[in-house]
């Protein structure tokens, strides 16, 4: 059975290839799973509001980091091995800005998943809502996507993607060690150390931050794609304009491989009671802003007597010494 | 709400037969949650010749322990495990289902709940159970899952109310871990386990684990710089002060990514949390990450030039100044009360 060893990424970088192996080994299709999330790394006073809670329109939307790790995974299999990469996201309409990135990337194609009865999805409605997408695209060897998203932290979408794909999942990969033709050779982090696992296609793996360096946008593609467009976009500039017939915009941006294949919950044809916040068990039920201990601390004076009555004080309560 | 469980069941996590840290941590805090709700506790017990792991489940207040054991049960793997609880779950609807926030936790529990469509929270700092009055509706008993989020900026409760099943995974050291004197008397149910051709879509070719060295957690005295030391040279002050009043060394997260110090280490919530009897934060701001790791220190120090640096606010006792003054002085002072 034809087989190709990966190369380690720093070789990667330097631009190897394996090209005798290329004819040899069959095209893999990757689905990456891709997410606009706000940047919570830099919030502001300004972002918080006064009760509290989080003023999202206020915080800048950007990729989410480990998905784009994820992405450059899948490239790195359609580079060695041939086959087609798609990258997908659920989101509001803005969320097509990261899509266009990903065909700035390399991505093939990119699907928006949006639709009013996805608003306020859990972790539970987003995987039933995103394996559906994917069980429509179809025609997948991987499904990727990064281990979590820095809004919520909880790595729970790519595991619950895959029960419902029914297929295998490889969460914490850290490399891709050997690709077969119906079958990957992971290493993944696990507690305390790591493991390799072999896993037959196909297989959802969840990426860590640091497992691979993501491309740059391609000069090119940015030239290409940066028109690209979505049928919610394609439709407002459609009411801006009364000369513009909906139907033939996207005609003309389908011919020109300029267009963002939206699906809503129509397309995939999906049970809406299990959409959205209708099909999330889990509630916030408050929320609080951070409030500090409020306790002012003992001043100690920046002094030899200063440290001589705090050490003093701390051997007393046998804390010290 | 009729034909809810009162149960409460924690996955008990195992290497080499060995309990997980967190699983014991999670099973003081299941007897309280399952005391509140006059239900019982029991633990969820997978892996290869565990029954003595298993009975030490009942130290830390089981009531009773679900036990499968098998040899391909040995290694963690997920779809046999996953299986497995789906099938307990399924069959049992217990009414919460704790895990660590290990990887472990974190690859497994999300499968679950999505099979048998839980609500499942991530990370959870805080559980209670209270009764909730929510949309209108009242509901006895319910979870509260509370968690910081958006970065640590705000504090969430999220409860599942019309589900049967609540899950949360809650990182290690989190919650206290209690032996109970006197432990109930041990109730194992054994559980069955047959192969199934799909577990050999996945094969386990090899494994490295080792032990960490560093235990932060049971030091009684921890010495933490952070970026504010400013040099790698100036963060040997901290070894420095550690070594004289017999501390561990750590570090926030600034200080990890600046090569300060090596990321086991870290203390804060991508990194250990810890309560140590004395605490000293130098040069750290005490942003919430960091804080969310230390703050249930009983006696806390912070050293910094900021007197406005948020870490005093969660401190006993603050001082003011730079660190490459202030700590020589303190390690000074120190060794002139041991004469």
């Amino acid at each position: 059975m034809p087989e190709l060893h990966f190369l380690h990424s720093h070789l990667w970088a330097k631009g190897y290839r394996q090209y005798s192996y290329r004819r040899r080994l069959s095209m893999h299709n990757s689905i990456v799973l891709v997410k606009q999330v706000p940047d919570t790394t830099n919030i502001s006073g300004q972002v918080m509001k006064e009760d509290g809670t989080v003023n999202r329109a206020k915080l800048p939307a950007i990729f989410n980091f480990e998905d784009k790790v994820a992405l450059e995974f899948a490239l790195r299999i359609k580079d060695e091995c041939g086959g087609k990469v798609t990258a997908v996201t659920m989101g509001p309409p803005r969320a097509s800005d990261v899509l266009r990135e990903c065909l700035y990337m390399g991505a093939d194609e990119a699907y928006l998943i949006t639709d009013r009865k996805f608003a306020g999805a859990d972790t539970l409605a987003t995987s039933y809502v995103l394996s559906e997408a994917i069980k429509k695209i179809g025609d997948y060897d991987f499904v990727f996507a990064g281990r979590q998203a820095i809004d919520g932290d909880t790595a729970q979408v790519g595991p619950q993607t895959a029960e419902k794909l029914d297929i295998p999942q490889i969460t914490y990969a850290e490399e891709i060690l050997q690709i077969k033709d119906n079958s990957v050779r992971v290493r993944r982090k696990i507690d305390g150390g790591y493991e390799i696992l072999e896993c037959k296609l196909p297989v959802l793996m969840t990426v860590l931050k640091d497992a691979a360096e993501p491309r740059p946008f391609g000069a090119k593609r940015v030239m290409a794609y940066k028109g690209a467009k979505s049928l919610l976009e394609l439709e407002k500039m459609a009411e801006g304009n009364s000369l513009l017939y909906i139907d033939k915009l996207v005609y003309e941006y389908k011919s020109r491989s300029l267009f963002i294949p939206t699906l809503t919950a129509d397309d995939l044809h999906i049970d809406v009671a299990r959409c959205g916040i209708k099909g999330s068990p889990t509630k916030v039920y408050a929320i609080e802003s951070v409030v500090l201990g409020g306790s002012e601390p003992v001043k100690i004076d920046n002094t030899r007597a200063g440290m001589l009555s705090l050490i003093d004080t701390l051997m007393e309560d046998r804390i010290l010494g | 709400m009729i034909g809810f469980s009162n149960d409460v069941w924690v996955f008990v996590e195992q290497r080499d037969g060995k309990p997980a840290d967190v699983s014991l941590e999670l099973l003081s805090k299941g007897r309280k949650l399952a005391d509140t709700m006059h239900g019982t506790l029991k633990s969820v017990v997978i892996g290869e010749a565990v029954k003595s792991l298993a009975i030490e489940t009942f130290r830390y207040g089981a009531d009773e322990a679900y036990v499968v054991d098998h040899k391909h049960l040995k290694n963690y793997a997920t779809l046999p495990y996953s299986r497995l609880l789906n099938e307990l779950v399924e069959r049992h609807k217990p009414r919460v289902v704790l895990f660590g926030a290990t990887i472990t936790g974190r690859d497994l529990a999300p499968r679950v709940a999505s099979h048998t469509r839980s609500g499942l929270t991530a990370d959870c700092t805080d559980l209670q159970v209270s009764d909730v009055s929510y949309l209108g509706k009242e509901y006895k008993n319910l979870l509260l899952q509370i968690r910081p989020a958006f970065g640590g900026n705000i504090i969430a409760t999220i409860i599942a109310p019309d589900v049967p099943t609540q899950m949360a995974t809650v990182r290690e050291g989190v919650m206290e871990m209690h032996p109970l004197a006197r432990p109930h008397e041990v109730k194992i149910s054994d559980v069955p386990f047959s192969p199934n051709g799909i577990d050999g879509l996945v094969s386990l070719i090899e494994q490295h684990r080792e032990e960490s060295k560093v235990n932060l957690k049971s030091a009684p005295i921890i010495v933490a710089g952070g970026y504010g030391m400013g040099t790698k040279e100036n963060f040997r002050l901290i070894h420095e002060l550690a070594h004289t009043i017999g501390g561990e060394v750590a570090g926030s997260r600034a200080a990890v990514d600046a090569g300060f110090i090596t990321h086991e280490r870290q203390v804060g919530q991508t990194g250990v949390t810890v309560r140590p009897k004395l605490y000293f934060a130098i040069g750290i701001s005490g942003a919430i990450q960091h804080r969310a790791g230390m703050q249930e220190a009983k006696k806390i120090i912070a050293i910094n030039t900021d007197p406005d640096a948020p870490i005093f606010d969660v401190s006993h006792y603050g001082i003011v100044g730079d660190a490459t003054d202030v700590i020589p002085k303190f390690i000074e002072a120190f060794k002139s009360r041991l004469k």
